[in-house]
């Protein structure tokens, strides 16, 4: 059976789209760093064991070097080049500027993504495999150093920059820091209770 | 006449802390590296590798590659340009890995055999992937071990004789009280910057471009000029911003291979390495089997220091791990006795790593320190100040600086040492076995001439151009304070251009040598820039420029033993139910000289001894002895610590002056940060569980299989 | 990476239609095939992505257990409010996994499918059975400190990557495919196949079929449950060793328990030997040591992995001592 081997597809990256032929083998990461110049994404390992190409995908962070471009039409991407507001850095960004959480600044954008929707994912009760007991808690555990490590640990950085990256997510993430709204807001309707009801 | 600043003079840039120039562009991904320059009309080159350890190329099936959608070449030894690999460049002779292409040899496995080049990198993927190469093999020896018949003693260099040595070892030995005799190993170990190597090349009007990840431009420039026996003013190499380096980023093949693609096709060509062809082509740390024997009188003096290190280098250049140096410095004796020794077999060529030497070395003689304190019943920190030298131990030279029991008293201080019990196996916290563990840490703090250029701008800005590079290390930002402070302006108005070898030679970002040798260049620079100053009445369109070079000062420097210490600290858990073990805090304090800019000395401090930790408990490739190859070369199969792995790591630094430097006491602080590190935890674990760890990594099956000594 | 045709799907029958050609791979996340595709162990020429299929679904089902659907992804599954009540090990496990990122993107039905991370059978210049039948397996004499124990044979030692999968193992976990020819399930522990002299050949699913779920059976002892997972760093690594455990016991004796290993087999290893010697046991480390001693018993160790039963053994005591000590609260 021979098929056709590459489609002109659309990518909706950072509310932005773009219409595009590409091969089938083009990863996104690929894409967008070959395509559509879009090379914040970064290239470490091409083989979603480093984290350097963290995107959000819906809004969730995933690694642009295993997602096919061709099977991310569809889907909301945002890239590192999609975070900040204008001139406005997030307070994740900011907190890595001001504390340093960062040396030679190639884990960086997958550092910063990762860490947008970590938060995200923390706040809506996501428990992780530090958690002390992982049955629904009324109230969520703290985003301790620990739990950030843990949560953290698919961004490597070689530099050995980890202690400052926690320090700057601790501090992006405490509360009171006003964040943007996720790009997708849907976390706590993937943790919720909507398959859940009236079953059991 | 023109003033360097406003009304007032500003001082004290240096030593203030200042986040990174370019960290705006690297929080928003804005900051391009080697592999993120686009050009039109780009053809992607996909590098073959040698599957086999030994041999020769019979040959390569070029034709149905090229038959494939959108090759454009296939470049192998049968018809890649010739290159000439037989010149001495500014760091020794290449390593023959570089001279791609030039012969049907293949002498270790990853070797490169073929280019593919194509209009896409999917398209060049697949055709390298099905790229046939016929070979001729021949048996291969890639086992490396302690007493291997092929041992030799190699000829040393200016820098760090291979055996050095003085007294009557044996008859020492033999009058000691107490002797240590214990054998370290530590496993070979990857750079894997986090960027992978990138070179895009193209012919610009007759001169060759060069866009490249590096640690030093003109360099690498040079290196090319040489190779390719071209002028060396026609060959510019850039490269803006590095994604880490940690020594394995000089000449390689790819910028080579960039090179040669671009001249066969007369188009811009960019060849990435992938993550696992690092592992065979961008060098290594080598493994290596240490041996150390101390003889001490009972108070722990020293009587007698041996310490004899071996490593590997390949068949095809020599690379010599000069682990045994570390004593040269730290720790007098009687009877002393350092060598380094090498065997060659068929394995690709190591090369520096982050303090080279100094970090296996001082596994191997800061574990045996920590057991001869034990054996004395003396406290690790005691026995180190009983064994504090007055000058070199071997050269007989003074030191320019030698803090290191300051830093050991800081660090026992804060990190609660005076409260530790000396006793192994005695404390616990739940599941965990507790222990702590200290070690010192030193390396050479070296300069090397430089060249700079300082432009006074006519609205009152300053442009610095020299060829450094930031390969994380916050260079860029450490100059502009440099050159702030030497002008007396706000570091706002000074513009540090770096990475472009159009600014002419300087020293490379390694060795722990580039701050401090930049830092000269610069201040020089800038002198002569304020005496034009002063002489001049107005500042033309194009500005003031003034240039330096440090050659001759550099080699006026009057003979020290310049080094910067430290000492670490380390506190683990180990899991006696699985063998792991976890580093629950660590502290280093460093005697460093003149702290440039305390945030970012603090985040390269830290993450050398991540990398200490790193070294300690995670990193080891491992090579297939039938097939000679790596097997797991892959950032899953190699780790390195995560941030899970990282506790709370504090570095600090006390004041280490030296006035008489001329560099106003600048050392370079990248390499010491992980000497010491690895002896620190193992010492650490000794301290919980009673079983000395001699082999690193300290794998959770080691720790089982060993158990503990007083449980 | 060869060139591929690629379709999206919408329903389980579409997908199963294509799935009928022999060189037709489905794509979840992709996180273990796409990888596998750049590295050339996998060279599929079509993939159907499956990631749009009605199949995403984590649904509770009377009497305690649950339903759980083929794509719905790692993180779903852990996040799921039912998956960590009832079975807390579960959620554990899928959280020992891989990272963020990669949770996100796997799906369930690909956890059951990925392939070992044996380091010969990725690199296609290696002999590997495996990978290529009849190359020969250069794991046995090679570097093998992370490769089997238990059900190993001489042409494959390589061991079932999976942490998920332990879990499944211990709570029955059956699985529901689609094929051309209709629906059909495999409970887990018939699910992979066993070594033998066809390693290449992994599962007992027909050809061309569709994972579509996993169906949890009620299990109340798995509310007293745990995994732990041991590795060679805190995190983002496989295992080395880990354990699914499960207890519920009365005045001191084991009424019942769910024991399951990881990273010793070529496949998640339910110690059914462990949980006859344990079933009305006293529980005490004594009789802990004794069970994993009998699942034990059948290990053969290669040079440089022997430290697996010891660590094996270990965890068995650790975890069911503290599943103990924990039900006593």
């Amino acid at each position: 059976m021979s098929h056709s081997t590459a489609s002109v597809i659309t990518l909706n990256i950072n509310g932005e789209k773009h219409t595009l032929p590409v091969d089938h083998r083009t990863t996104l990461l690929d894409a967008l760093r070959e395509r559509l110049d879009l090379t914040g994404t970064k290239k470490g390992c091409d083989q979603g064991q480093c984290g350097a190409c963290t995107v959000l995908l819906d809004g969730r962070r995933a690694v642009s070097c295993l997602q096919l471009a061709v099977a991310a039409e569809g889907r909301e991407v945002t890239t590192i080049e999609g975070i900040a507001d204008g001139d406005q850095l997030h307070p994740v960004q900011q907190a890595f500027l001001d504390l340093d959480g960062y040396q030679c600044g190639y884990c960086t954008p997958g550092q910063v993504c990762s860490a947008i929707a970590m938060i995200e994912e923390h706040a809506a009760g996501w428990p992780s495999a530090v958690t002390a007991d992982v049955r629904p808690q009324a109230e969520a555990a703290p985003l301790t150093a620990e739990e950030i490590r843990e949560r953290m640990s698919g961004n490597l950085c070689r530099c050995g920059a980890y202690v400052s990256i926690v320090r700057a997510i601790a501090e992006a993430a405490r509360p009171g820091v006003p964040r943007p709204p996720s790009p997708s807001g849907e976390l706590g309707h993937l943790a919720g209770s909507e398959e859940t009801e009236g079953v059991a | 006449m023109t003033t360097m600043t406003g009304p007032t003079p500003v001082t004290g840039a240096v030593g203030t802390a200042h986040t990174r120039i370019e960290g705006l562009d690297k929080v928003t991904g804005a900051a391009r590296y080697a592999g993120d320059v686009p050009y039109a009309e780009l053809a992607h080159g996909w590098l073959v590798l040698s599957t086999i350890a030994r041999g020769r190329i019979r040959s390569v099936e070029a034709d149905p590659v090229l038959a494939m959608p959108g090759v454009l070449a296939v470049l192998h030894h049968g018809n890649a340009p010739r290159v000439n690999a037989d010149y001495t460049g500014l760091l020794g002779r290449p390593d023959p890995t570089v001279a791609v292409f030039q012969h049907d040899r293949v002498p270790f496995a990853g070797w490169p055999v073929a280019l593919v080049v194509a209009e896409t990198s999917e398209q060049a993927r697949e055709a390298a992937e099905a790229l046939v190469v016929h070979y001729d093999e021949e048996p291969h020896d890639v086992a490396f071990f302690a007493g291997h018949p092929g041992t030799y003693t190699p000829e040393g260099n200016p820098r760090m004789q291979a055996e050095a040595g003085k007294g009557d070892l044996e008859a020492e030995l033999t009058a000691s009280a107490v002797v240590v005799d214990a054998e370290y190993t530590t496993p070979q170990e990857h750079h894997n910057p986090l960027e992978p190597h990138a070179a895009m090349a193209r012919w610009d009007s007759g001169r060759l471009e060069v866009i490249d990840s590096n640690q030093g431009s003109t360099w690498v420039a040079e290196e090319l000029a040489n190779l390719f026996s071209l002028d060396p003013s026609s060959v510019r190499v850039r490269a803006e911003h590095v994604g880490g380096a940690f020594g394995s980023k000089g000449v390689r093949p790819h910028q080579v291979l960039a090179v040669m693609a671009t001249t066969v096709l007369h188009r811009p060509v960019r060849v990435v390495l992938t993550r696992r062809q690092l592992f065979s082509l961008v060098g290594y740390r080598s493994p290596t089997a240490q041996r150390v024997r101390l003889g001490a009188d009972p108070d722990g003096r020293l009587r007698a220091l041996d310490h004899q290190a071996l490593n590997l280098t390949s068949k095809v250049h020599e690379f010599v791990e000069t682990s045994a140096g570390l004593g040269r410095v730290m720790y007098d004796a009687d009877a002393h006795h350092t060598v380094n020794r090498v065997v060659a077999l068929d394995v690709p060529t190591p090369t520096w790593m982050r303090a080279p030497g100094a970090a296996p070395g001082s596994f191997a003689l800061e574990c045996a320190l920590d057991e001869l304190a034990e054996k004395c019943g003396v406290d690790p920190i005691a026995l180190r100040a009983r064994n504090e030298p007055d000058a070199g131990p071997v050269s007989g030279l003074p030191f320019s600086s030698r803090n290191v029991l300051a830093c050991f008293q800081e660090g026992a201080r804060r990190f609660g040492w005076a409260d530790r019990d000396p006793r192994p196996g005695q404390r616990r916290d739940g599941r965990w076995l507790i222990g702590t563990g200290t070690a010192a840490a030193t390396h050479p703090s070296g300069v090397a001439p430089s060249t700079a250029s300082v432009t006074a701008e006519p609205d009152g800005t300053f442009t610095v151009r020299i060829t450094a590079a930031d390969v994380g290390t916050g260079a860029r930002t450490a100059l502009t304070l440099i050159a702030a402070e030497a002008l007396e302006v706000e570091p706002e108005r000074v513009r540090v251009r770096i990475a472009d070898s159009d600014f002419g030679q300087a020293m490379v970002a390694g060795g722990s040598m580039g701050t401090r040798s930049w830092a000269w260049a610069v201040t020089s620079a800038v002198r002569e820039l304020r005496e034009l100053l002063v002489l001049g009445d107005g500042i033309p369109p194009e500005g003031i420029t003034a240039r330096s070079n440090t050659a001759e000062a550099v080699g006026a420097l009057p003979m020290r033993e310049r080094h910067a210490f430290g000492a670490q600290f380390a506190e683990v858990g180990v899991d006696v139910v699985t063998g792991e073990v976890r580093v629950r805090r660590m502290l280093g304090i460093f005697a460093a000289g003149r702290i440039v800019n305390p945030l970012t000395a603090r985040s390269q401090l830290v993450g050398g001894m991540v990398w200490g930790l790193s070294m300690a408990l995670h990193e080891e490739a491992a090579r297939d002895q039938a097939s000679g190859a790596l097997v797991g070369a892959d950032l899953a199969g190699y780790h390195f610590a995560a941030n899970a792995d990282v506790p709370l790591i504090e570095a600090d630094w006390v004041d280490d002056p030296d006035d008489e430097d001329p560099v106003g006491g600048i050392k370079g602080i990248g390499e010491v940060s992980i000497v010491g590190v690895a002896a620190a935890i193992a010492n650490a674990v000794w301290h919980a569980t009673g079983v000395r760890h001699r082999h690193l990594p300290i794998r959770p099956d080691r720790v089982l299989l060993a158990g503990t000594a007083t449980a | 990476m060869r060139e591929f045709g690629y379709q999206r799907v919408f329903d389980v029958p579409g997908a199963v239609t294509l799935g009928a050609d022999p060189e037709a791979r489905y794509l979840g996340g992709g996180t273990n095939l796409v990888d596998l595709m750049k590295s050339g162990v996998e060279r599929p020429g079509l993939l159907i992505d499956v990631r749009e299929l009605p199949l995403d679904r984590i649904v509770p089902t009377e009497g305690g257990g649950l339903r759980i659907g083929a794509t719905a992804t790692n993180s779903d599954l852990a996040a799921h409010p039912e998956v960590r009540r009832r079975y807390p090990a579960l959620a554990q496990a899928v959280l020992a996994g891989a990272s963020g990122q990669l949770r996100n993107m796997a799906t369930v039905g690909g956890n059951l499918l990925q392939r070992t991370r044996c380091a010969y059978f990725t690199e296609p210049a290696q002999p590997c059975n495996k990978r290529t039948p009849g190359s020969g397996c250069a794991a046995v004499n090679g570097e093998h400190r992370n490769h089997a124990i238990l059900g190993a044979s001489e042409h494959c030692v390589a061991v079932h990557p999976s942490d998920m999968g332990v879990a499944l193992t211990a709570f029955d976990a059956v699985v529901t495919y689609e094929t051309a020819d209709g629906p059909g399930e495999l409970p887990l522990a018939e699910f992979y196949l066993p070594v033998g002299d066809t390693p290449h050949l992994e599962t007992a699913l027909p050809s061309g079929a569709l994972i579509t779920g996993i169906t949890l059976p009620p299990a109340p002892v798995a509310a007293n449950s745990r995994y732990r997972k041991v590795r060679e760093r805190a995190s983002y690594a496989f295992a080395i060793g880990s354990i699914a455990a499960a207890l519920d016991t009365r005045d001191g004796v084991v009424r019942e328990v769910r024991l399951a290993f990881g990273a010793v087999a070529s496949r998640p290893w339910r110690a059914r030997a462990a949980e006859r010697a344990l079933t009305g046991a006293p529980a005490t480390a004594e009789s802990f040591a004794a069970a994993a001693d009998a699942e034990l018993a059948a290990a053969k160790a290669l040079p440089h992995n022997g430290y697996k039963v010891t660590l094996l053994r270990n965890l068995v005591v650790a975890v069911l001592t503290e599943l103990t000590e924990e039900a006593a609260r």
